[in-house]
């Protein structure tokens, strides 16, 4: 599948192809770099400055104490369920096309969920205290406060950060032996020192094996309570519009459906940008974009209960927090149900459409932006009018707070480059099992086994 | 300590039949707590700091209208839902009923102003500044916040502590009416009492049981220390 049936196979030409994207960077990659290198620097400008002046410098107010951060904290976590799902979850069902994606999906989700945990901090009025929220031991003899969700949030981020960047580095082992072998001069140091003298030995693979799969139904339950804890956030809160008891797999369900849309936007990148045509075909696209009509089908599902419950019991509060949301932000709300219900489930009914790149390429950017539209409805209408009638506001986002999103999706991006750069962005070893598991062999170590079809 | 055992359980009935709406109290509590001054531009920007507003609200159709005004402040909940959300511990409850709030550990996650239903915290988008002469009037008992941090009504908890330790040297109790927050002290009709509700013949107390008592969104479970008069009588017919 990987590669077409009737080229000549060769496992050093597919190492090859599969290695591309860490041959020497182009000057283009150099410009690319430093333009995103660029924005990062405005962004850390502008956090530096929100830190010098005060919250003053954002669009927050009484009552709106929430606002862009949040929003692109919740984009974040959401984004960081690509990995997971691609991985973890198409692993355990034994799903083989989702083999050249896997590591694209896992980088993934440890960049963006570094850089959705990176958010609660830049929106912290005092952010050189932040340490406050850590349980060690002090002086004050006080610890944080652990009926908080945000400490909910902080030890749920944290796990998720240190479990996908072990998965992630679990599954790359075998290849940066590979790219290690290839490799010269410091970048062969380098290697070795992170391949941990990995020689593909039987006992090796079994090991590689049986940890792989435990790691991936670990990483699972870990993924599911992070973004359910985000959304605990707002459920646990009292303020009218959050007081829900469908939020946590209402956002599970989102942030499935925003992590799954960006795999596809970078799969879609990178087999350009890398020439990884023979690898990433339109099979796995058609599959990856039957799995995303799946997901906004349940996101609308689940969007369309929560409306609809509110519009029944018609509570005066909370429904004016529909009408003042419908109202004021009605552009967005088309935008949202158009990007996240109306163009995916009509558009990826279709073979056609769902094998077409460019296509797909339009419908996952337009789900995403849809996904973060949806983010900022959930917390600024709230937000904006609570139980309080005469404390009603609204909310417009400052330049600083786009200017650090800005740098936020730079910063995403250039530490992709870096990593597609000195790691392997496909996974050899995954890919080249499969491949050998439809010619009939496989390899375990030294030895050539005869299969049908193998998985771990 | 439990409940039975409480000395002081400190509480606050407003008249709402008895306000006039002039404002005084809002300034009283501006001086007496070190409230920033903010710009008008901030305060249309929803960056004003005060701890106690008055919220006016219209009835009728002109010209058959009616202002109604709402003194609101802290209510120091008994089960407040700024508590539970802080991280740091930097909303606390203490045992007399008070809703504390420590600057210094505060770190402005600002997610005890969202879980506000009354929307009575505020948060130091700026550091205060006061022009000269004001700095030589600022309150000596009452921190200077410094920006990042929330604050709200104390009720005026340095008088309280000054009224405890009185009392403590005189080895008796706070009398009734001897603490007096400056809203309170300052109000000219006498709307806003301020005392013990754990003394059932303090003055607070006795009011706290008319039939004219309500809470604010009581439905909410916060259990409010801030008990509103209201009567539904004569002034309904005109």
């Amino acid at each position: 599948m990987s590669m077409p049936a009737d080229q000549h196979y060769d496992a050093a030409t597919a190492n090859a192809a599969m290695l591309s994207s860490t041959r020497p960077a182009t000057w283009r990659w150099y410009l690319l770099a430093l333009l995103l290198g660029a924005v990062v620097a405005c962004g850390l400008y502008a956090f530096s400055y929100q830190v010098m002046t005060g919250m003053v410098v954002t669009g927050k107010n009484r009552p709106v104490m929430w606002g862009f951060y949040i929003t692109n904290f919740v984009f974040w976590v959401g984004l960081s369920h690509s990995g997971t799902m691609v991985s973890a979850i198409l692993r355990l069902s034994q799903a083989n096309w989702r083999r050249p994606i896997l590591r694209g999906a896992e980088a993934m989700t440890v960049f963006s969920i570094m850089i959705g945990g990176l958010f609660p901090l830049i929106h912290l009025g005092r952010n050189w205290t932040f340490y406050y929220m850590i349980p060690y031991p002090s002086q004050y003899g006080l610890w944080p406060n652990f009926r908080s969700p945000l400490l909910w949030d902080m030890m749920a981020i944290t796990t998720y950060i240190i479990g996908s960047s072990l998965f992630l580095y679990l599954g790359l082992l075998p290849d940066l032996a590979v790219a290690r072998d290839r490799a010269g001069g410091w970048r062969r140091l380098f290697l070795s020192v992170l391949a941990m003298g990995w020689r593909g030995t039987a006992q090796q693979w079994q090991t590689f094996g049986r940890a792989s799969t435990l790691m991936a139904c670990l990483i699972i339950p870990v993924a599911v309570s992070v973004h359910s804890i985000v959304a605990w956030d707002f459920a646990v809160t009292l303020v009218p519009g959050w007081h829900s008891t469908i939020f946590p797999p209402y956002f599970v369900i989102g942030a499935i459906t925003s992590g799954v849309a960006a795999v596809i936007t970078l799969m879609i990148i990178i087999r350009k940008a890398f020439h990884l045509e023979a690898f990433l075909q339109p099979l796995h696209f058609d599959n990856l974009a039957k799995l995303l009509l799946v997901v906004t089908m349940l996101w609308s599902y689940f969007y369309f209960a929560e409306v609809f419950t509110t519009w029944y019991g018609h509570q005066p509060i909370e429904w004016e927090v529909f009408r003042f949301m419908s109202d004021k932000y009605r552009l967005l709300l088309l935008i949202m149900l158009f990007g996240n219900t109306v163009v995916p489930i009509s558009c990826l009914l279709w073979r056609r459409v769902r094998r077409s790149i460019p296509a797909l390429l339009v419908i996952t950017l337009l789900i995403n932006v849809a996904m973060f539209i949806e983010r900022f409805l959930i917390i600024v209408p709230s937000l904006s009018h609570k139980n309080m009638p005469f404390m009603w506001g609204s909310y417009t986002p400052s330049l600083v707070e786009s200017t650090v999103m800005a740098a936020a999706f730079s910063g995403f991006a250039l530490l992709y480059m870096l990593f597609a750069k000195f790691f392997p962005i496909v996974a050899i070893t995954d890919v080249r099992e499969e491949t050998e598991a439809l010619r009939g062999t496989a390899v375990r170590g030294r030895a050539r086994l005869t299969t049908l079809v193998d998985e771990e | 300590m439990s409940r039975q055992a409480r000395f002081y359980q400190w509480g606050m009935v407003i008249d709402l039949d008895r306000c006039t709406g002039c404002g005084a109290c809002v300034v009283a509590c501006q001086a007496e707590n070190n409230v920033a001054l903010v710009e008008k531009q901030r305060f249309a920007e929803g960056r004003d700091m005060h701890w106690l507003r008055i919220e006016r609200y219209w009835e009728g159709e002109f010209p058959h209208v009616r202002a109604r005004f709402l003194p609101m402040l802290c209510q120091h909940c008994g089960d407040a839902p700024c508590e539970p959300v802080c991280p740091v511990y930097a909303s606390y409850h203490n045992d007399e009923g008070l809703n504390g709030q420590v600057y210094n550990r505060c770190v402005g996650t600002r997610y005890c102003g969202n879980n506000c239903p009354y929307a009575v915290r505020v948060f130091n988008f700026l550091n205060p500044d006061w022009p000269q002469p004001l700095p030589d009037q600022l309150n000596p008992d009452v921190t200077v916040r410094s920006r990042g941090v929330m604050e709200k009504c104390t009720f005026c908890i340095q008088r309280i502590r000054r009224g405890k330790e009185t009392a403590k040297s005189e080895k008796r109790l706070v009398r009734d009416g001897e603490i007096q927050p400056a809203c309170a002290q300052t109000c000219p009709p006498g709307a806003i009492v301020f005392g013990n509700l754990a003394d059932p013949d303090s003055h607070v107390s006795r009011l706290a049981r008319s039939p004219r008592r309500f809470r604010l969104f009581e439905d909410l479970g916060t259990d409010p220390s801030v008990i509103y008069l209201k009567g539904g009588g004569h002034e309904h017919a005109g």
